[in-house]
């Protein structure tokens, strides 16, 4: 237990909590502009993954395989967009979570009918592999590092984004009030189409960094579908800034819980049920944490007076 | 031999029509879709093989995805048994499936023939007479693992493993032969995709090796993590991170891992190099160990039923129990709880043409058993 194994957990988690950033800011977007609940989130980040797994098998160039997984996601995420969600805004939730759950199962078995059952290569290409040596003697893989900055490169772009452009003030303007700029002559239903794409894209950007070292499979979107979810709910839904506070939060306390709680089980257990109890406990902590939150914020860290 | 009965089979037809022949009924239970679907896959196609290869008359397989949930896999054994009555079930790859489907279809009189999944506690207290394990009891390859780290000469592992029954089963396996420290024991989450913090422990422990059991994409995941991060210790891991279906995902980063498999495609004998040859032809890819479980699982039934109706349970489960086929793996019997008692290999990861896959290169358990099978009262 050195302080050297501690840092390198904290980037571990912060590499993590941007990693979840991508795909929250997505969709705490689309749920706090449209008021649509998205389970199909994770099939884009599928899609990213399975583009950028493709592309860089043919061309060999990873930022090639980059630029396809956003432009992929971002056409899969607008064609979803224009040909089912579109009908779904004015249904209730229930209606959305089903026909986004089958949009599930459309994507997934649509992929394996495209690319087979078994996993793609997608490796991280050589001048991003291997370890760099950081200041205070840490050896960390620069692949991760160079994840930890293109998240937090993003998120500067969305603040700005957001803040200071025509787009984001009729962004902040539609999760403020629909009708509002609706008869403010906006052509909402763009709007709409853009903020969908824009964050179909982000989840498959998410998709492609992470599939590079994790194996690019059908169905390895729902895990991180279900920690954007509770991101989301941690950091006040339509939030972006919450969705970032939130992404580091869950990053955080997963990483560092399932590193040290297992070793603080040991201080009054037996070695072996303390690994064992440490882990369950461990997988549990985030939701111990989401229900915490909201026990003494309702509406998340930054949500609204919804 | 072969040719001879689809000779007989041929001529047999008309009055096979004729008579009021009792067809047998296989279901099929296993993954086929989501992130474990490779190894249903496998086991499917591998199965189905070896039923295309007999061809004969009167045996009907249905196959159903479980998606790799435990309540699905109960559904449809339900399903299964009450209403299309099959006489045996098989195909669940998943220890937690099959632990929730298993003991409640061998209670109803069905036959189970697992080609994948060998909890521990099927193969001891809980064993039943109608259920056999064709593949291998959970902790078998871990085991063979163990005595091969000590043979290696290492002496502080660091395991790692999923917090699910065969993850216990697993490293269990691996410590009841291996002689050595342990530098740190792990259990992750199932289906974990992100290695980095396990990683940075294996960088702090003053481990020598590391030993992982982290089936399909897991596997892949941690070995791509692994190989970027600058760690350098050798890694050993039974063959379901390294088998066919998931080597080229990993790519060079397992050239050279040392695995134990029960079966690989050098083994020198007919029956394998025909169903290598077999399986190449039909599905345009290399076969796995899972497929090659599929494939002695059905040639186990087929040759069982040559002898016995299933109706005869007693009959049935005697032929079975003989176990009088041509296995891939080639010497192939039971022990007494119905668990395989067989030969399990090292393999390392080796580069052939294009194509990533494995190479025997030494015996790490001969005519193995498990460890459970004295506590199992049939």
């Amino acid at each position: 237990m050195t302080y050297i194994l501690v840092l390198e957990q904290i980037l571990n988690g912060l590499q993590l909590g941007v990693m979840l950033f991508l795909m929250a800011a997505g969709l705490t977007l689309v749920f706090g502009v449209m008021g649509l609940i998205n389970l199909a989130h994770g099939a884009l980040y599928m899609v990213g993954a399975f583009a950028a797994a493709a592309v860089a098998g043919w061309t060999g160039s990873f930022l090639l395989a980059l630029m396809a997984s956003l432009a992929a996601a971002a056409a899969a995420g607008a064609l979803m967009e224009l040909v089912v969600i579109r009908r779904l805004y004015r249904r209730d939730h229930l209606d959305q979570v089903l026909a986004t759950f089958a949009l599930i199962l459309i994507f997934s078995e649509g992929t394996r009918w495209l690319f087979g059952s078994f996993p793609l290569f997608l490796d991280v290409p050589s001048y991003l592999s291997g370890p760099v040596s950081l200041p205070g003697g840490i050896e960390y893989p620069l692949y991760r590092l160079t994840i930890i900055l293109i998240g937090l490169a993003i998120a500067v772009g969305l603040f700005l984004l957001i803040a200071r452009t025509r787009i984001g003030i009729q962004i902040r303007a539609g999760e403020a009030d629909r009708e509002m700029i609706a008869a403010l002559g906006v052509d909402i239903s763009r709007l709409y189409t853009l903020v969908f794409a824009l964050g179909a894209a982000l989840a498959g950007l998410a998709g492609a960094l992470v599939g590079a070292i994790q194996s690019v499979q059908v169905g390895m979107g729902e895990p991180v579908l279900i920690l954007a979810f509770v991101v989301i709910v941690i950091g006040g839904i339509g939030s972006i800034k919450g969705a970032l506070a939130g992404a580091l939060l869950v990053g955080m306390t997963d990483t560092l819980g399932g590193v040290f709680l297992p070793r603080l089980f040991t201080l009054f257990m037996e070695p072996a049920s303390a690994a064992s109890a440490g882990a369950s406990l461990a997988s549990m902590l985030i939701y111990i944490l989401m229900a915490a939150i909201l026990l003494v914020r309702p509406s998340g860290l930054y949500g609204g007076s919804t | 031999m072969k040719t001879i009965r689809m000779l007989a089979m041929a001529a047999a037809i008309p009055a096979l029509a004729a008579a009021a022949q009792a067809d047998t009924k296989i279901g099929m239970i296993t993954t086929l879709s989501g992130g474990g679907a490779g190894l249903g896959v496998d086991v499917r196609d591998g199965f189905m093989l070896a039923i295309e290869q007999d061809g004969r008359a009167g045996v009907e397989v249905v196959i159903e995805d479980d998606q790799r949930k435990p309540d699905a896999a109960v559904q449809i054994a339900d399903r299964m048994i009450q209403s299309e009555k099959v006489d045996i079930l098989t195909g669940i790859i998943w220890s937690n499936l099959a632990m929730a489907v298993v003991p409640a279809a061998t209670a109803q009189d069905v036959f189970y023939l697992s080609p994948n999944a060998g909890p521990s506690a099927l193969a001891g207290k809980r064993c039943h007479k109608n259920y056999f394990n064709v593949a291998w009891q959970n902790d078998n390859l871990h085991e063979a693992a163990g005595a091969y780290a000590n043979e290696a000469g290492l002496t502080n592992s660091f395991i790692l493993a999923p917090n699910y029954p065969a993850g216990k089963d697993a490293l269990t396996g691996y410590k009841r032969m291996y002689g050595g420290d342990l530098a740190g024991e792990i259990y992750t989450k199932l289906g974990q995709t992100d290695y980095a913090a396990e990683i940075a422990q294996i960088r702090a422990s003053g481990a020598d090796s590391v030993y992982f059991f982290l089936p399909g994409g897991m596997g892949i995941s941690f070995l791509k993590q692994y190989a970027g991060s600058g760690v350098d210790l050798p890694v050993v891991g039974p063959a379901f991170s390294f088998d066919q279906g998931i080597l080229q995902a990993v790519g060079e980063a397992a050239l050279g891992v040392k695995n134990t498999s029960q079966w690989n495609k050098d083994i020198d004998n007919p029956a394998n190099a025909a169903f290598v040859a077999a399986f190449q032809d039909k599905y345009d890819r290399l076969p796995s160990l899972y497929a090659s479980q599929g494939y002695d699982t059905a040639n186990l039934i087929l040759s069982a039923l040559d002898k016995a109706e299933v109706s005869d349970q007693d009959a049935f489960r005697a032929a079975l129990k003989a176990a009088e086929f041509a296995s891939v793996r080639g010497d192939f019997k039971f022990g007494p709880n119905h668990h395989p008692v067989q030969d399990i290999y090292v393999r390392e990861v080796i580069k052939e043409g294009d194509v990533f896959t494995n190479k025997i290169i030494a015996t790490g358990l001969s005519d193995h058993a498990d460890a459970y099978a004295g506590a199992c009262k049939m």
